[in-house]
């Protein structure tokens, strides 16, 4: 289908390892999910899954982009093809700046000889750091290379603020955020939401939920998404806790 | 220095084609194989040597065939080398043959992504044994011969001006250094011989590039440069292009003298192709204040043995080795530098940075001397390696000796790795396997080739694209 993210009955692991169940999930373009679910069940199995790390098995089900199977392609062209993934563990990059990473990776979805303005890109690339309130002089340090874990998280959306993808998987990307840097991060990650992008975050707590208000929230439970509802289930699994949706699942 | 070599033999992926060419048999331009005292009359004869020349020569075959390989610490690979059966000698008549149709697409390809002209291309993949760059070449020529430099092959050098070819010809780099010194010294050929006159300081580098035709890219080039007090010079070995040559043996010897107050930079990209084993020496002396700087890239070859060195011979001299190197699957890169401090505040520096990927295999070995009764001395030498992926392989052996209290020296070594994960990460952001290990190899490159030549450091870094998008697999 067009202008959405599909994935459907995903089965995939790891070292011989089933870890998703047939998995099925839609993220519409102008909408934002959210996935909820107890450590290890999955969550940042199906982020890798879907972008292509190579560790990983996919041995059932597909994952559409736009209609488009992306599972045979490499991870950079599932990239250019508009699918971003905020890591829950950022790698560091030593001796690459965080300017030429992102002007290389800008030029990589440009075609051969027609790269990016020098001066446009640092006015664009100021603007999104002054957006996510991070200091210009982090232009010049290599990517995530002794960043703090929140820094981390924060260069990870300001890369998603410059790549402008059509689907962004966040991986947890409240977590180590202070309470000021949470409030940053949710409004840069606001100010991208519009009708040409579709975000699925992967959080713990509904405290992100507060500042970025899902359409439709999810629970994972042992590799298979088994509840879904309006931003009020949150609330029901802040209270609640998982143990309430596995009994639903029991007695249903 | 002692060091536990692996017995075995390195997994070599070469591709054997690169290196397929055909001889015709005709002994008119060619000594043959194998080195006898007949290979060495067969040379001097050819090339009309005089005399003193050709004693030069028999004395040191004798001394190559004394000298035993230096296996107690090298690459077991060396022992892979049979000299009886390499030619030591094509006159240019004898050139290898092959045709255009024969290049292998991906040689031409490259030549293609690094913008090489066509003429030059012929040349470069030994379809054309001569490249006529005389319009380019002697614009400079006239430049710098306008100024009293003299910049001509090693033959004519040692013929046109024996007066002052002769006293420094093999005195940096005695016959008997090592083994290879000693082949060379008996089969040289090709190469350059410079004399830049006192205080005059050359604006443009000089570039072996532009004496192609004059044999330059030799087998066994023997170049000397005397640069004479005050005087400046830059010279740059080489080109980026990959070089393929029907030869898989070669041993150059370089020797720089830098007299009171001159200054010598010498530039090397080597980029032979995968089936060569490159084995050079390369040493400098510099006198009273003068300064000697290599900067050394190597790219290319099987296995290269390469350890510039300066002999800091006169007071307040500098030396300077700056050094990089990238060992790609099946390729070993062992090089290094050596600082022979032999003078009062005298001071060296020494920065390398190695890329071992894939099988791929870097050593550094260094030598710093510091005798005992100098004062004010000083080294720094730092070595960085970047290990892309598992299999890859580093080795320091930074061998410094400091005797005496005067004196300081300064070592850094670091080893840093890409990890699948790295890549990983840059993929997703959109950039592809290859251009990501470039990034990361250019990004650990990058403060080093600041400090090379702007045109020299663009090229660099398109040859390390390049090498890069041809490692994954
Ligand atoms: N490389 C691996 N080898 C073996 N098992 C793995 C590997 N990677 C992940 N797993 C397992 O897969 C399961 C799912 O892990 P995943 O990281 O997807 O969980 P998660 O839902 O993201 O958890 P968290 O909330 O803690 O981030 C876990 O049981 C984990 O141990
Ligand atoms: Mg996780």
């Amino acid at each position: 289908m067009k202008n959405t993210l599909e994935i459907k009955n995903l089965r995939a692991g790891i070292g011989g390892t089933e870890i998703l169940h047939s998995l099925n999930l839609t993220v519409p373009k102008g909408q934002v999910h959210a996935i909820m679910g107890k450590n290890g069940s999955g969550k940042s199995t199906l982020a890798k899954v879907m972008s292509g790390h190579p560790d990983y098995e996919v041995t059932g089900g597909d994952v559409l982009l736009d209609g488009e199977s992306i599972l045979g392609l490499e991870p950079d062209v599932r990239a250019r093809a508009g699918l971003f993934m905020a890591f829950q563990y950022p790698s560091e990059i030593p001796g690459v700046t965080i300017a030429n990473f992102l002007r290389a990776a800008l030029n990589a979805r440009r075609p051969e000889g027609e790269e990016v303005d020098a001066v446009e890109f640092y006015h664009h690339l100021y603007a999104k750091m002054d957006l996510l309130k991070i200091d210009r002089s982090f232009t010049s340090r290599a990517v995530n290379d002794g960043f703090s874990g929140g820094e981390k998280k924060r260069n990870e959306i300001l890369q998603m603020a410059m790549l402008e993808p059509k689907y962004a998987v966040l991986d947890e990307t409240d977590s180590g955020l202070d309470i000021d840097a949470l409030k940053i991060v949710s409004h840069g990650v606001n100010s991208l939401r519009g009708p040409k992008l579709g975000i699925l975050v992967i959080t713990h707590y509904q405290r992100l939920l507060d500042y970025i208000v899902p359409d439709v929230v999810h629970v994972m439970v042992g590799g298979q998404i088994v509840k879904s509802g309006p931003k009020e289930l949150a609330l029901e699994l802040e209270k609640k806790g998982y143990d309430w949706v596995e009994k639903d699942l029991v007695a249903a | 220095m002692s060091e536990t070599e692996p017995k075995e033999k390195p997994d070599l992926a070469i591709d054997q084609d690169i290196g397929n060419f055909s001889y015709p048999e005709d002994y008119a331009f060619d000594a043959g194989t194998g080195l006898t005292d007949k290979t060495i009359d067969y040379i001097c004869d050819a090339k009309d040597d005089p005399d003193w020349v050709r004693e030069f020569r028999k004395k040191a075959l004798k001394v190559f065939q004394q000298k035993p390989l230096p296996t107690h610490w090298a690459s077991q690979d060396l022992q892979n080398i049979h000299f009886d059966d390499f030619r030591y000698y094509l006159s240019k008549g004898a050139k290898s043959k092959r045709t255009w149709d024969e290049v292998p697409d991906d040689v031409k390809r490259t030549f293609e992504r690094l913008g090489i002209p066509e003429k030059e291309r012929m040349f470069l993949a030994g379809v054309e044994a001569q490249f006529d760059s005389e319009a380019a070449y002697s614009n400079i020529k006239k430049a710098v011969e306008e100024q009293g430099v003299i910049f001509v092959g090693s033959r004519e050098g040692l013929k046109e001006h024996p007066e002052i070819f002769r006293p420094w010809f093999g005195k940096v780099i005695p016959t008997a250094d090592n083994k290879f010194s000693a082949l060379n010294s008996a089969v040289f050929s090709g190469g350059s011989f410079i004399y830049v006159p006192k205080g005059v300081k050359v604006k443009h580098p000089l570039q072996a590039y532009f004496r192609i035709n004059a044999e330059n890219f030799g087998q066994f080039e023997r170049t000397l440069i005397i640069v004479d007090e005050g005087a400046e010079v830059t010279y740059m070995e080489g080109c980026t292009a990959p070089k393929f040559d029907s030869v898989t043996l070669h041993s150059a010897v370089v020797e720089l003298v830098a007299l009171k107050g001159a200054k010598i930079q010498y530039i090397t990209v080597q980029n032979w192709s995968p089936n060569v084993f490159n084995l050079v020496t390369k040493r400098g002396i510099a006198h009273e204040e003068a300064e000697i700087k290599w900067i050394d890239c190597n790219i290319g070859s099987r296995l290269t043995m390469k350890y510039p060195g300066v002999v800091l011979k006169g007071r307040k001299a500098r030396g300077e080795v700056l050094s990089i190197a990238l060992a790609n699957n099946g390729q070993h890169q062992d090089t290094g530098a050596k600082m022979i401090h032999a003078a009062d505040e005298t001071s060296s520096n020494i920065i390398s940075k190695s890329i071992s990927i894939g099988k791929g295999r870097a050593t550094y070995r260094g030598l710093v001397h510091i005798p005992r009764h100098l004062k004010g001395c000083k080294n720094n030498t730092e070595c960085d390696a970047l290990l892309i992926n598992t299999d890859s392989r580093t080795d320091t052996y930074p061998a410094i000796v400091t005797r005496g209290e005067g004196n300081s020296v300064q070592h850094e070594a670091s080893v840093s790795k890409v990890s699948a994960e790295q890549i990983f990460y840059m993929q997703q952001r959109g950039l592809s396997e290859g251009q990501a290990m470039s990034l990361s190899v250019n990004g650990f490159v990058n403060d080093l080739v600041r400090q090379f030549p702007m045109e020299y450091s663009v090229e660099l870094k398109r040859l390390i694209d390049l090498e890069m998008e041809g490692s994954v697999g």
